[in-house]
């Protein structure tokens, strides 16, 4: 996906006309999803139409607390991010690696052909965004690429939103990654609603959006209407519930790996690893061999882990990270510091999901804070 | 952090997770439950060009895989050689198998002993236990090319006579004039008429000069911890000693996150590591 940063000129597509877009993309072969409403939450699914889209609902997000409200008006993209990231999509959490087939006393591997559907994502917010960048570092700029991630992440096409309204665990003005889109999209679409108008006003990214863009009706934006798209992302940059200050925050975890606050927050974790199910930038898996009875066919598959499981440190005999504490100091650590070093970015996008999600409401930046405040090193 | 080592390509596959057969040539017993397994590649194709101190993952037919360090010589790549504790699901039935058996094999992988680094140097080899099999070939690479290296001693300490390895070599290196070797076990029963103790109380008297030297340890985490603790006693500098570490190992090839420790990959980074450069995670509990 080429990427035009601040192409010229800014687009306004009415909501009526909306559909055009989904249209668009479905009549050149992608896979919509997108935002829907199910089991109480606002998670991603195959959407058809505009219709499956939450619109009027929103989203009240604490530690530990997700409730879907209703909005006084008919928004489609009113709400922050849901329990799920796109990385659903892009690194599918089940994946057979391979098969073989006894073949004398050795074996063969099959041949697998892989199937790699054509996505359109359809409001993807910046810290998203930011997170699909963060695991092209991960899967695609190591020593090997991962073949299935590649294969889906080639194909995607990116309907990004713009947020109006920031959630109650929401953190990307911290982390330097929203709530604006700066990259990584085709189309980048700001909700505006005022007064009977409700309209979107659209950024090309790529050539690929613009070719895509001109099948829906579309004008040039006015000066009044860009300026409503950017009071509209400012009031949610204004309304940030949580803040992290990320000064020399490597340095900070590297000398305090001895910290009580460790011990403080292993009293409160369940190692449930809720937070690294959320978590859109997570991507530790594991790897588990099949058989058939006979013993003559056998699979490799792939699967989504966390290292708050006991086994994941599992060496001849024991774990090495038995304790909660040292488990929920490992995610931390490597989300926050570690990560920097591995990859040249920070591991958190300020998405909140950790803090929302938790059963028990831990909050990052409330523990990166008591850190800071009372540091050894 | 630890500078990655130049690493060999892998052979042949594009996917990184597809494991290649491997034909058993040998299974030799070391101990009771150790074993030496040789390995040719099925196809015909001669050997496996490493360095020493890499691994494999070894495969075992809708068992599972295994992280094992090569423990041959780096010269003789024509047959793949693995010394193999059986401790588990996948390698008690590796080490029953017989000749002509097929295992698959992913690599090499990993970062490798500094045995080019260390010319010019003394060398101090410290193994505990089954750590003497990843050091074996550093050790061949050395006596090979032994003219490059100044004094060269191997201290090797296991917990009972029963369980050490490569006895014969063992003897055979004793007996060479160029070369130190000292073998100590940590307890022993009537027979034993050798040293007894922890291999650390090997390391003040072993011949070497402290300011130029190249450590390189390999053992229970425990192990190196003292062992590094003494060398450091005797003046041997943390940047000239190496380590090699152990964790748990799923993808081997820096995807699947458990083989982190601190901010490296140990299937990537390690197994391999300067001690200066781990400073600040290195002993720590439960990193």
């Amino acid at each position: 996906m080429k990427d035009l940063s601040s192409r010229a000129g800014l687009h306004v597509v009415e909501q009526e006309h909306l559909h055009h877009l989904f249209e668009g993309l479905k009549g050149r072969g992608y896979s919509l999803v997108g935002p829907t409403l199910r089991e109480g939450a606002i998670t991603y699914a195959e959407v058809g139409s505009t219709a499956d889209l939450p619109a009027g609902w929103t989203n009240e997000q604490d530690g530990g607390t997700y409730r879907l409200t209703r909005r006084k008006d008919t928004a489609l993209f009113g709400y922050t991010v849901g329990p799920q990231s796109w990385k659903k999509f892009l690194f599918p959490p089940v994946t057979r690696l391979w098969q073989a087939r006894r073949n004398g006393s050795g074996f063969q591997v099959l041949d697998e052909g892989q199937e790699s559907p054509k996505y359109a994502f359809i409001g993807a917010r910046s810290c998203d965004l930011h997170a699909i960048a963060v695991q092209d570092k991960v899967f695609l700029q190591g020593n090997y690429a991962d073949p299935v991630y590649r294969a889906r992440r080639k194909g995607i096409f990116v309907v990004a939103v713009n947020c109006g309204q920031a959630g109650g665990t929401c953190f990307c003005v911290s982390m330097n990654t929203g709530p604006k889109a700066r990259f990584g999209f085709d189309l980048a679409l700001t909700e505006v609603l005022e007064g009977q108008r409700h309209y979107f006003v659209a950024e090309v990214g790529t050539e690929l959006g613009a070719e895509v863009l001109q099948e829906v009706p579309h004008r040039e934006a006015t000066a009044a209407e860009r300026a409503a798209a950017e009071s509209t992302v400012a009031r949610a940059a204004a309304q940030m519930g949580r803040t992290l200050d990320t000064t020399e925050i490597k340095e900070l975890l590297y000398h305090n790996y001895e910290h009580p606050r460790w011990d403080d927050v292993a009293g409160r974790c369940l190692t449930c690893a809720n937070c690294t199910m959320v978590c859109p930038t997570c991507f530790c898996t594991t790897v588990e061999d099949y058989t058939d009875l006979k013993g003559e066919h056998a699979e490799r598959w792939r699967k989504l882990d966390s290292c708050f499981t006991m086994d994941f440190s599992y060496i001849h005999g024991g774990s090495i990270r038995a304790s909660a504490r040292s488990r929920y100091r490992q995610w931390m650590t490597h989300k926050l510091a570690t990560w920097i070093d591995q990859f040249g970015t920070s591991g958190c996008v300020g998405c909140g999901r950790c803090i929302t999600w938790c059963p028990v409401g831990i909050d990052i930046t409330a523990e990166v804070r008591a850190i800071r405040e009372s540091k050894h090193a | 952090m630890a500078k990655r080592q130049p690493q060999q390509a892998m052979v042949a596959a594009p996917d990184p997770m597809l494991p290649h057969p491997y034909r058993v040539r040998r299974v030799q017993r070391e101990t009771y439950d150790t074993f030496t397994i040789e390995l040719d590649q099925a196809n015909g194709v001669s050997g496996l060009p490493f360095a020493p101190g890499q691994f494999n993952m070894i495969y075992l037919f809708g068992v599972g895989e295994v992280p094992i360090s090569i423990s041959g010589d780096p010269a003789q790549s024509k047959a793949l050689v693995h010394t193999i504790r059986a401790v588990g699901t996948v390698t008690k039935p590796i080490v029953r198998l017989k000749r002509g058996d097929v295992l698959g094999v992913r690599g090499p992988l990993g970062s490798s002993w500094p045995v080019e680094e260390a010319k010019g140097s003394d060398v101090v080899i410290v193994a505990g236990g089954i750590g003497l099999a990843p050091l074996r070939p550093a050790l061949y690479y050395l006596l090979s090319h032994r003219a490059s290296y100044g004094r060269v001693a191997l201290l090797y300490g296991a917990r009972t006579p029963e369980d050490l390895l490569y006895t014969r070599e063992l003897e055979e290196w004793r007996g060479r004039f160029d070369m130190e070797v000292g073998v100590t076990v940590d307890a022993a029963s009537g027979n034993w008429r050798g040293n007894v103790g922890v291999v650390t109380t090997l390391i003040p008297w072993a011949r070497f000069e402290p300011s130029d030297t190249v450590a390189m340890v390999c053992g229970p985490e425990v192990m190196m911890r003292f062992t590094v603790q003494a060398l450091q006693e005797r003046g041997v500098a943390a940047e000239n000693t190496f380590i090699s570490m152990e964790r748990n190992m799923k993808c081997a090839v820096g995807f699947c996150g458990h083989c982190q420790f601190g901010p490296t990959f140990i299937c990537k980074d390690g197994p391999v590591f300067r001690c200066d450069r781990m400073e600040l995670f290195l002993w720590k509990r439960e990193i």
